[in-house]
């Protein structure tokens, strides 16, 4: 609904037509029980899928468990995990450093591109049904198989780019590069799913508009610029989010190449060494999963916020 | 495939088999990297034995080979029927080689004990590894898979295994270190050793042939030999270290040479301390070293190091005996490793690390009785030949196992690991996992990026350390 609200187009219409269709009703016992159980088990569901787990999460950040013994091992040390990743813990920085660049590539420069690419193969030239098939091949594999494919690209003793420019540059170890190198070859898939969604958004523009912004005389830049990227918005909308949730839960990708260490460290990778594997620490990678999670609701919220203030308005 | 699903651990299952185009293509023509593939169809355990391939050339050789004395020794050693009931076993040899080695030697337990049953639940290598705390807690079998180090003690101090002192006090044809190895905090024994695999620096004789080189015994010799290598064109020291344990294997024998084993095993407690100077000077030599490195070790797997040493790119290559998987045919045969030299006269070379695999017992069996008797015939070595005979990757722990087997490698690794005074564990299993794999990682992997500044490197790693093992455990 927020999508659809979002919409100039669909404001203009409900705004004609103010809703006024929600009165009292009296719900029958047989609507009751289908009420209840069509509500119920998704709310249990999301209750103890999500919820309960995110509050756990909370709970245990405050805490230090090896995850021996029971409930009851748990030492509480307060904010005390808090302060040891801020202060005495050298990836966390980095990490979320590491993240926000990677945040900033995907808006700044591989959305963008996916946006080139979706409005360059809407001109039906020839061979787009081809072009398309082959940008968006790589959004059908996961992840860390497009590592993998991108170490037999990057490699310094037999890679592609080491034997066909004779660079022996080490892209996945040296720290200075590493994370740009990793960054390339997730938007090698991301720019493909990008495009994808703008392509259907720009299957959906009326024709007319474009007519009617060229018989206006716009240029193609203008009539991109004020016509049809406006009528794009709610697709814009989904692409920013699914901007943000895909930089900001990347994790397969660095751990095929290394594990998520030496420049490549991200909060999702650790929230994984600390909790997972061996090392048992729950209390302090519950502590980093919060973190991640208080990122992520900053963005999230911001932008509920402003759609749910639009619709208000409107 | 690449990588394992867990950061650390010096583990050839665990990092997965030939991962170069071209190892996998040179190892499907022979039958040795065919074995290879096999033993690493479930690609992600850890922590586990050396399956080289090397070796499994050999094996057909050994299989034959066996003894017949040990076989006599079966019956005998296994207590004679003397075990009853059900004994449930939980093993982490999900590969095809120790899966079916384990099979192997139960299925002469049960020969030699009628009256006695032996329930195997193989579980995922990593998967046993990563939820072995649960296991533990929950309804653990009554013998399970494990390795000798922190871990083991550490479960053995929360008592989650169980004491099998009584067992071991029968045992013989163990050296010290492995009995030591097999010791828990409070001095009594929680493990069963079955096979370990040295670390040393491995070479081609045929290019050390070429170029008149000799092995070095002396950090000074290294050094000379190391630049003559150089002068040669050569990497003098293949190194890789982006999957980020395999430098803690050189950190260890340094630390080991500079301060002694002593040393090692307080480091690994957090007794003593990282800010030490004698870690500082661990450090210098290590950086003194360096330079003589292979470059770009960062973005390199052990086993593109291993092509390289193997292609004569680099002249040397410290890595446990595993690094022989990456070998095929002749080159095996070309493959020849050293101690890595002395650095302080008053430790010698007394010191190596050996990560040995083996067995614990649950902390309360169902099957007490069962459980002890099986883990008394695996301290045997007809229990050893049984297994080795099936995955004859490894050296056996008891002196008394029968080596006729062995091919060149494994016999030498065999006289090192029984004439080395004193056997550590490697990093990661000597210390808390969790240090080892948050803190060391990073720190060893910040260490060769930039290795002039060691002092805030210490200290950084010394405050972690302080808060990692101030807390429970």
């Amino acid at each position: 609904m927020a999508v659809r609200a979002a919409d100039p187009r669909d404001v203009a219409t409900t705004s004609l037509k103010p809703r006024k269709r929600r009165g009292r009703r009296r719900f029958t016992r047989r609507d009751r029980v289908v009420l209840t159980l069509m509500l119920g088990i998704p709310t249990l569901l999301h209750v103890s899928l999500i919820w309960f787990p995110a509050i756990a999460s909370v709970v245990l950040s405050f805490g230090v468990w090896d995850g021996i013994g029971g409930l009851g091992a748990i030492k509480w040390v307060g904010t005390q995990n808090y302060h040891e990743i801020s202060s005495n813990y050298p990836p966390f920085w980095p990490a979320v450093q590491h993240n926000l660049i990677w945040l900033g590539f995907f808006l700044i420069l591989a959305t963008p591109i996916g946006l080139l690419l979706a409005v360059i193969l809407d001109k039906e030239m020839k061979g787009s049904r081809l072009y398309q098939s082959a940008l968006y091949m790589p959004v059908v594999l996961s992840l860390a198989l497009v590592g993998f494919i991108w170490t037999l690209i990057y490699s310094q003793d037999d890679g592609l780019i080491d034997n066909l420019f004779k660079i022996h540059t080490d892209w996945y170890g040296d720290s200075s590069i590493n994370l740009w190198a990793v960054m390339v070859a997730a938007s090698w898939k991301h720019v493909g799913y990008i495009m994808v969604l703008y392509l259907a958004g720009l299957k959906g523009v009326d024709t007319s508009i474009k007519e009617a912004a060229s018989i206006d005389g716009a240029g193609p830049w203008k009539s991109f610029r004020y016509v049809i990227f406006p009528a794009l918005k709610p697709v814009n909308i989904i692409v920013l989010v699914v901007t943000v949730i895909e930089s900001l839960r990347a994790f397969d990708i660095v751990f095929i190449v290394n594990g998520g260490t030496n420049g490549l460290e991200l909060l999702s990778v650790l929230i994984y060494n600390n909790i997972l594997g061996e090392a048992s620490r729950i209390g302090f990678g519950s502590a980093i999963a919060v973190i991640l999670l208080i990122i992520s609701l900053a963005f999230i919220i911001t932008y509920l916020f402003q759609v749910f203030r639009k619709e208000q308005e409107s | 495939m690449t990588r394992s699903m867990r950061p650390t651990s010096p583990n050839p299952r665990d990092v997965g088999f030939p991962v170069s185009r071209r190892t996998l293509l040179s190892g499907l023509a022979g039958t040795a990297g065919v074995a290879g593939i096999a033993a690493c169809s479930s690609g992600s355990g850890s922590s586990a034995s050396a399956t080289s391939s090397a070796a499994a050339a050999t094996s057909a050789a050994a299989a034959g080979a066996t003894s017949a004395a040990a076989g006599g020794a079966t019956s005998a050693a296994a207590g004679g029927g003397a075990a009853k009931g059900t004994i449930t076993f939980g093993s982490n040899g999900s590969d095809a080689v120790p899966k079916a080695a384990y099979a192997a030697a139960m299925a002469a337990f049960m020969t030699a004990n009628p009256n006695a049953k032996v329930k195997t639940n193989t579980v995922d290598h990593n998967t046993f590894q990563t939820q072995i705390n649960t296991y533990l807690q929950g309804t653990p079998d009554d013998v399970f898979t494990w390795f000798a180090g922190y871990r083991m003690r550490f479960f053995a101090a929360k008592g989650l295994a169980g004491d099998i002192s009584d067992v071991w006090a029968k045992a013989s044809g163990f050296s010290d270190g492995f009995k030591q190895a097999s010791t828990g905090d409070d001095g009594k024994q929680y493990f069963v050793p079955i096979y370990n695999y040295p670390w040393a620096v491995f070479y081609r004789k045929s290019i050390w042939a070429k170029h008149g080189y000799t092995v070095p015994t002396t950090m000074d010799e290294l050094k000379t030999l190391a630049t003559k290598m150089k002068a040669d064109g050569l990497s003098p020291i293949g190194f890789a270290d982006k999957d980020g344990w395999p430098a803690m294997g050189t950190f260890d024998i340094i630390n080991m040479r500079t301060n002694g084993y002593q040393f090692h095993v307080d480091l690994m407690a957090n007794k003593e301390q990282w800010s030490d100077p004698k870690v500082t000077a661990v450090f210098n030599n290590w950086a003194e070293l360096l330079p003589f490195h292979e470059a770009g070790s960062l973005g390199r797997t052990w086993q593109e190091a291993a092509q390289n040493l193997g292609k004569g790119t680099s002249g040397m290559y410290l890595l446990g005996s595993f690094v022989g998987q990456q070998f095929t045919g002749a080159a095996v045969d070309d493959l020849d490793f050293f101690p890595f030299p002395s650095i302080d006269p008053a430790n010698g070379t007394d010191s190596i690390d050996a990560p040995i695999d083996g067995l614990m017992m649950a902390a309360k069996p169902k099957n007490v009785d069962g459980a002890k008797a099986l883990l008394a015939y695996w301290l045997t070595p007809a229990a050893e030949n049984a297994y080795l005979k099936t995955d004859s990757n490894d050296v056996a722990a008891n002196k008394g196992a029968d080596t006729s087997g062995y091919n060149a490698l494994q016999k030498k690794a065999s006289e090192l690991i029984s004439s080395t005074k004193n056997i550590a564990q490697f990093m990661d299993r000597d210390t808390r996992p969790d240090f080892a794999s948050t803190v060391m990682i990073p720190s060893l992997q910040s260490f060769i990026k930039n290795p002039k500044d060691i002092a805030s490197l210490q200290k950084s790693i010394a405050s972690q350390a302080k808060t990692i093992f101030a807390s429970a455990g």
